[in-house]
């Protein structure tokens, strides 16, 4: 290590004497805000199907739209997020005739993957919930879907925080693969920094600081979040 | 009121109610007695459909709800139910409990009537023949006024007014089941079914909970109970049913049920529970 001293100069001219630092800048805000909406769109999609899949299956519709959700979990849990990628934006998007920006491309696909898993998460959620709350609601003359809304899904969300969390931290670092698609994350710009200074230790050891860094804030807010949604748990 | 018949319940093969024939009255007490597995919960959870018969009809003021296309939530709101477990939803304070099932439909219906008139008004300005608008009298805040009130006076009336902002985990059990019961109250239900309401308590709360079904009782409620607290149904029942396997196999006045029973198989059950 007898030129770590080098190393560390060499990093420090490219990160902050030419400016590196705002391509860090740019490549951490995109990584969250892919991580961040895709979980947003992720959520949406999931609750969607977790609540199609637990809805009673007397009459055909809710059939229809139950296979077509298990297709769609079983599809984008079937595939790395890499080949869905790659899959959207080089196939799918060119031809139905789309052109977006591949940021864009990159939180469309993240949000559908997230939106998989996130369905069997809510699944589970809603599942924990006492059959007794729909019971309570249903009693009072509230159709399915309000009861669902009102009573079941806030407890269910109360109950899988902790697993949601889990599954943004995983999303922060899924989004390193997205320099696939030619988008600016953070491993772009510590890549492009390592090129131009021709060494790559000390750029590549920030990076993975940084990540760890982001994934103990966003464990933080969860632990928040989760201690003012047990409010109701508590005695008081 | 209520016309059940040839009730059928079948879960798989296993047939749970078998052919059961009755009618419940306006201003009846009917109290289910019997032992465990002969179906008396599920007869009172197919009477508002909570499980739905697999055959037979349940007429409830002209209607059958057992069929499947009858819009069952608009029947529901008549039939107020209790639960052993009370069931309070846990993510809501006791007052949001009792106010959450009046406040979301009226302001549904407003939001529907609003809606509606919307159209009424485009279409009006195309065509001749003018049809009439929808009279709207209330506004969100007021029905959200009036239900808190409501909730407030019902609160009032089992003295539990101090606790409309603590959630439902800090309650005791005799609390729990009647702000449970008061819940289904704020609709201004026809008829009330009760499906052991007593039986999660610890024995000192069962009195409270008994006192207040009691009023209930004197105001005239119409009421199915399935208990085990044979003194409670020998005290406000006008007429007892008692079951076993899926059947109801005597039904009469209390006094003749619990003195003069004509069944064996109730005489057998009641002397071992008496």
């Amino acid at each position: 290590m007898g030129n770590f001293d080098k190393k560390l100069q060499k990093f420090w001219e490219m990160f902050y004497v030419n400016d590196g630092y705002t391509k860090v800048l740019t490549g951490l805000q995109n990584t969250l805000y892919i991580a961040i909406v895709g979980l947003a769109i992720g959520i949406i999609i999931g609750t969607v199907i977790a609540i199609v899949e637990v809805f009673p299956k007397y009459k055909r519709l809710p059939k229809i739209l139950n296979s077509l959700c298990r297709f769609y979990v079983g599809m984008f849990r079937g595939t790395p997020v890499v080949v869905q990628l790659l899959v959207t934006y080089y196939v799918v998007l060119p031809l139905i005739g789309i052109n977006m920006p591949a940021l864009n491309v990159c939180v469309l696909v993240f949000g559908l993957n997230s939106g998989a898993y996130v369905s069997e998460i809510m699944r589970g959620g809603i599942m924990s919930v006492d059959a007794g709350q729909m019971e309570a609601g249903r009693a009072l003359g509230l159709s399915y879907q309000v009861t669902m809304l009102k009573v079941v899904i806030p407890q269910a969300v109360k109950n899988i925080l902790p697993t949601l969390g889990n599954e943004l931290i995983a999303l922060v670092k899924e989004t390193s693969v997205v320099s696939f698609v030619g988008a600016a994350d953070l491993y772009v710009a510590f890549n492009y920094i390592g090129t131009n200074s021709y060494e790559f230790m000390v750029p590549y050891l920030v990076m993975a600081f940084i990540y760890i860094m982001v994934v103990m804030i966003i464990a933080l807010l969860i632990k928040t979040m989760e201690r003012r949604l047990r409010k109701s748990d508590r005695r008081n | 009121m209520i016309d059940v018949i040839n009730l059928k319940k079948n879960y798989g093969k296993l047939e749970v109610l078998k052919d059961i024939t009755t009618t419940i009255n306006q201003g009846e007490k009917i109290a289910i007695i019997g032992p465990s597995g002969s179906g008396k919960s599920t007869f009172l959870r197919c009477l508002n459909c909570m499980e739905d018969p697999t055959g037979g009809a349940i007429i409830f003021e002209g209607v059958d709800i057992a069929n499947i296309n009858v819009d069952i939530n608009i029947h529901r709101r008549h039939m107020g139910m209790v639960f052993q477990q009370f069931n309070l939803f846990n993510n809501k304070t006791v007052i949001d409990n009792i106010m959450l099932s009046p406040m979301h439909i009226e302001s549904h219906d407003l939001r529907v009537k609003k809606l509606k008139n919307f159209f009424i008004k485009i279409r009006n300005t195309f065509t001749k023949n003018k049809k009439p608008i929808y009279e709207i009298n209330t506004t969100r805040a007021k029905i959200k006024a009036e239900a808190k009130e409501n909730a407030m006076r019902l609160l009032k009336r089992i003295g539990l007014e101090d606790k409309a902002n603590v959630y439902p985990s800090t309650l005791s059990g005799g609390q729990k089941q009647r702000i449970a019961i008061v819940r289904a109250l704020a609709m201004n239900p026809k008829v009330m079914l009760f499906d052991e309401p007593t039986s999660s308590l610890d024995p000192e709360m069962v009195g409270e909970v008994l006192d207040l079904i009691k009023q209930l009782v004197n105001e005239g409620m119409t009421m199915v109970i399935v208990t085990h607290e044979m003194g409670f149904a020998k005290e406000v029942a006008t007429r007892v049913l008692f079951m076993d396997e899926g059947k109801i196999l005597e039904e009469d006045v209390p006094e003749e049920i619990f003195t003069n029973p004509k069944n064996a198989r109730t005489k057998e059950f009641l002397s071992k529970v008496l």
